[in-house]
């Protein structure tokens, strides 16, 4: 009998996770990705909490063991266009999107990246950096191929450049390359689309896009990463200075009843970690927490937060800062809120704030559910009917959904529920024996 | 052997170590060094550039030996062993040099001796590396069962999992009944509803399954082996019982806190949140007008520190189900934060608060005082958004207290010998990346008993620790340890030490098999049970006792490259 085979659709940590264990338990995968390279939201990220490991450390490994593994096919730049069957036996129609560069030939060298005249803001950067046209998404990216961004590239757009061309010594890139279509027989499924930002723009009173120096939490990751666009130096967006103090601002988007409703569960702890990472690049610096509740449920977490009180400089504040100003000398922002535990409304001067936004399901959540005939909740996050005894079941049978596009949750809870959603599926396949 | 041949890396791990280490250096530096053939820097040694720039070099050099310098051997040992073995190199030819966690983050000021070191770690590990033997891991078969300890509902669902996937489980619950704290409950969050008919239900799949072995009331007494094969004996209802099996997962859950403030225990209108759950299944709590509840009760304070992540969503609960069975009485909630992450849990605090439950904040440095002497008339507590001392007239008075580790999980770490973590509670292999696995080979952990967990996250858990017991289960073989001690049963006096010392019990004292040494008592290492750890063959009075890859000559190599010494 032929290997029974699961379709992995994101390929971030959630995914990864399901993908090696099921191609451990001996499946055939087909591990999907929307973008050039896996990894997802956590290969953006610095450090983790509670325990500062390099979040690219520990993912990188899991990255590679997925690309090598005999059992797992990864797709990435590709999406899945349709799915038909029912439950136990789908099949899936997926688009692997044209790269215009063969990525047999492709060394990954990243000189048509250098060589390409024309720049764009990086999303993975966060747009506080830039990247080619012709690109690679980051420098663990795996495939390690480049990828021409059809959409911005000059020669796409008027006929001239080829820059790329001439300076590929392995001779990959192909303007002629075409989308391709995949069709694959799966008998189950495993829905892992991740998240995306919302946008803070929205909340006027924060001046997010105004003030120079409000930022996001996830330019911030950028920012503190040796990786990133300032190579871990904190530099303020106005002047480039180093800030020596710091407010950041939760629930920007979430618990609010103009916004989002929910919490988005890891803003708490993720500010701490940036709180914490700034004291330890720059011993001087102090920071702001402007909190509404400190959730830190997670194992580790009040120490962490404890740790971050008493040895690096971390002020909690309960507060929900009304708004932020500019200070027009020096572009400080100014913080203004009440003080909860004395009734007192004041300001506080800092030299950047950060921004903690909601996180909503990833666009791609409402794509592909319409494609697998899933409904969504309120919120547009994946419904599942029975979360409490079912908790990665969705409404249809061989289909199951995890991490973030069914819930907000922290690394270690997609982790566990990407596991989960590979035991049923495994459970499932087993069935039907 | 033939003449080593060996090749260096040197990551810069973007600017983790590059930013500080003067990486070409060191690449120049290690050049120059005995045996070196060829040396060469990465930006990240990690990326499938790097790795395939390894398998080229062994090609291209024909080195026999290859040293990394980079991070930890705890995340990426075995992708460069793999790189390694890839490329026809014996994985255990490979050297790990971490020139990150020991050398560029901890002396980030100070650049240039942070160079300096990194040039003697290099320098050391290629020491060591001239004297590296391959190894070889045997494969060892899998014994197709499992032991899912604790009954509980993180425990049956690893269980029907495992059994649904067609292998044979033995459940050994330490209560006579299935259901763990869950069957105390009275209704359950978010859906509001009597608990009994659900787990059930589940209690009946497991029962009825013929592939699951129910042994209850049950406890473990003795674990021997290793993944694969482990015996276990256990004693249920006084017998004594044994069986094999090739994974374990523990799900032994939790116990809430019994308080000894605010009255509790001395004062008959005090409860604790599982105590009126208890009452109210009972259909004995009476009636009441005022009822305040007090959250984390012997939580996040110093001397335990953590918050017990579910107590929220039980005070919000049951101070709903308060307000749904008297719609007059006034309910209060005393807490220090919510706890309601996520969608769900947001939403059942916003509908608790339009039910007419109030929250009121205080901080540990200005706690809820009690009012009465046989019972609790009024709290008194100051609310911090008014700035002024608030009484409530209290008649019933609910104390949430946080779930502690069981009595019994010190015990159960000596016999499977997994490791405990702060305050008590099991500790995984990894707190990020491998939630539900020990470090352990074959033994994982899933719910309360691993951090608290309400059920949703206890049955995610036991499934997720199915899905990872279930690998070597479906696999049938496991590769076993190559870095193991060995006796040299010529130089051993039998005296021992060595079965003493270890906490694997991998070592006996035996009648020698070896030509020459026949009826000599002399000590023997199972490696199937041998984890590597070293403890052997520091006790051995009679340096009879060798670890493979951390041999005396490949120590003493790297002290003396140190040193000066050749």
């Amino acid at each position: 009998m032929a290997k029974k085979s699961v379709l992995v659709i994101g390929g971030g940590i959630a995914g990864i996770q399901s993908s090696l264990d099921l191609a451990n338990m001996g499946f055939q995968v087909y591990l999907v990705e929307k973008t050039p390279s896996i990894g997802g939201r956590m290969s953006q990220l610095d450090k983790t909490f509670p325990t500062n490991d390099c979040s690219m450390c520990i993912l990188a490994p899991k990255m590679i063991e997925a690309s090598r593994h005999p059992n797992i096919r990864l797709l990435t730049y590709s999406e899945v266009e349709d799915v038909s069957g029912s439950s136990g036996s789908f099949r899936a129609k997926i688009r692997k999107k044209a790269r215009y560069v063969d990525e047999e030939k492709c060394t990954g060298c990243g000189n048509c990246e250098a060589k390409c005249p024309w720049k764009v803001d990086s999303e993975f950067q966060m747009g506080l950096g830039k990247r080619g046209v012709i690109y690679l998404p980051f420098a663990q990216a795996i495939p390690r191929v480049a990828t021409i961004d059809k959409e911005h590239c000059v020669y796409f757009l008027r006929g001239k450049c080829r820059a790329c061309e001439k300076f590929c010594d392995a001779q990959a890139i192909d303007f002629d390359q075409q989308d391709e279509i995949i069709e694959v027989d799966v008998d189950a499924i495993i829905l892992a689309s991740g998240f995306d930002l919302y946008d803070p723009s929205g909340l006027e009173e924060y001046g997010y896009g105004k003030i120079k120096n409000v930022i996001t939490a996830m330019q911030y990751e950028r920012m503190i990463s040796a990786s990133g666009p300032t190579e871990g130096h904190l530099k303020r967006p106005s002047d480039g200075a180093t800030p020596k103090s710091l407010a950041f601002i939760q629930c920007v988007g979430s618990r609010d009843t103009r916004h989002k409703l929910y919490c988005s569960s890891v803003c708490c702890m993720h500010a701490t970690k940036e709180a914490i990472l700034a004291n330890e690049h720059y011993p001087e610096l102090k920071s702001y927490i402007f909190y509404t509740d400190m959730r830190a449920v997670g194992k580790r977490f009040r120490e962490y937060i404890a740790r971050a009180e008493q040895d690096y400089k971390v002020t909690y504040i309960r507060s929900r800062p009304s708004k932020i100003t500019e200070n027009p000398d020096n572009g400080n922002p100014v913080v203004w809120y009440e003080e909860t535990t004395t009734r007192t409304r004041t300001s506080m001067e800092v030299d950047m704030a950060v921004l903690c936004q909601a996180l909503i399901p990833s666009g791609s959540t409402k794509e592909i559910s319409d494609k697998l005939h899933l409904s969504l909740n309120d919120y547009q996050f994946i419904n599942i009917p029975d979360r409490l005894f079912h908790p990665v079941d969705t409404e249809i049978p061989g289909i199951f959904a995890c991490g973030f596009c069914q819930e907000p949750q922290d690394i270690p809870d997609s982790v566990v529920q990407a596991s989960a959603a590979a035991a049923r599926a495994a459970e499932f396949m087993s069935r039907e024996d | 052997m033939a003449a080593p041949r060996i090749g260096v890396f040197i990551c810069h791990c973007g600017t983790n170590i590059g930013g500080i280490v003067n990486v070409p250096e060191v690449v120049e530096y290690a050049k120059r060094l005995p045996y070196v053939v060829h040396a060469e820097a990465n930006m990240y040694t990690c990326s499938e550039e790097g790795i395939s720039s390894i398998k080229h070099a062994i090609k291209e050099h024909n080195l026999n030996r290859v040293v990394v310098a980079s991070c930890t051997p705890r995340t990426h040992q075995p992708l460069f062993r793999n790189a390694c073995a890839d490329a026809g190199l014996n994985p255990y030819l490979f050297e790990f040099v971490n020139i990150r966690e020991h050398c560029s983050w901890i002396h980030m000021q100070n650049r240039r001796e942070a160079t300096e070191k990194a040039k003697e770690l290099v320098k050391m590990g290629i020491a060591k590396a001239r004297w590296l033997e391959a190894q070889q891991e045997f494969e060892s078969d899998v014994y197709p069962a499992a032991m899912v300890i604790g009954g509980g509902v993180a425990g049956m669902s690893a269980a029907l999992n495992l059994a649904n996937q067609g292998f044979e489980v033995h459940l050994v619950e330490k209560q006579p009944e299935l259901g763990g704290r869950l069957l105390k409950l009275n209704r359950i969050f978010t859906i509001n509803k009597d608990p009994s008919e659900l787990v059930q239900s589940i209690v009946k799949a497991v029962e009825g399954h013929s592939k699951i072995k129910l042994h209850m009331p049950a406890v473990v007494k003795a674990v021997s082996g290793y993944i694969g094969n482990f015996d276990v004996s256990i004693d249920e209802d006084g017998q004594e019982t044994s069986f094999k099996v090739g994974v374990i997962i523990v799900a032994t859950g939790a116990q809430a806190l019994e308080p000894k403030l605010y009255g509790y225990g001395k004062l008959d209108n005090v409860l604790t949140q599982l105590g009126l759950e208890q009452r109210l299944k009972d259909g004995e709590l009476g009636k009441f007008q005022n009822v305040v509840m007090i959250n984390c009760v012997g939580a996040r304070i110093p001397e335990r520190l953590y918050c017990s992540r579910l107590c929220c969503m039980t005070a919000i609960k049951n101070a709903a189900l308060m307000k749904e069975i008297n719609s007059k009485a006034k309910v209060y909630v005393l807490h220090r934060d919510l706890m309601t992450y996520g969608v769900e849990f947001e939403e059942y605090y916003r509908k608790a608060k339009e039910a007419g439950v109030r929250f009121i904040r205080y901080t540990l440095s200005n706690p809820p005082k009690v009012v009465g002497r046989k019972r609790v008339k009024a709290v008194k507590v100051y609310d911090e958004l008014m700035d002024m001392e608030v009484e409530l007239p209290c008649d019933l008075l609910v104390l949430a207290t946080p779930l502690i580790p069981n009595d019994d999980n010190a015990e159960l770490s000596r016999i499977l010998k997994v490791p405990i973590g702060d305050g008590g509670f099991f500790l995984e292999a990894h707190v990020k990346l491998r939630p539900v696995e020990f470090a352990m080979d074959g033994i994982y952990v899933a719910g309360s008993c691993r951090w608290p967990a309400d059920i949703r996250e206890s049955i995610t858990q036991g499934y997720a620790a199915a899905s990872e017991a279930v690998i070597p289960l479906r696999r049938g073989l496991v590769k076993v340890e190559a870095i193991t001690a060995t006796v040299d049963q010529k130089i051993c006096k039998g005296c021992g030490t060595c079965v003493l010392v270890c906490p694997f019990d991998a070592i006996e004292l035996k009648e020698s098999k070896i030509r020459g040494l026949e009826g000599k008592i002399v000590s023997e290492v199972n490696a199937a049970l041998c984890k590597g750890c070293g403890l052997c063959a520091a006790a051995c009075p009679n340096r009879a006792i060798q670890q493979r890859g951390f041999t005396d000559m490949q120590l003493l190599s790297m002290v003396n490259a140190l040193s000066g010494k050749r």
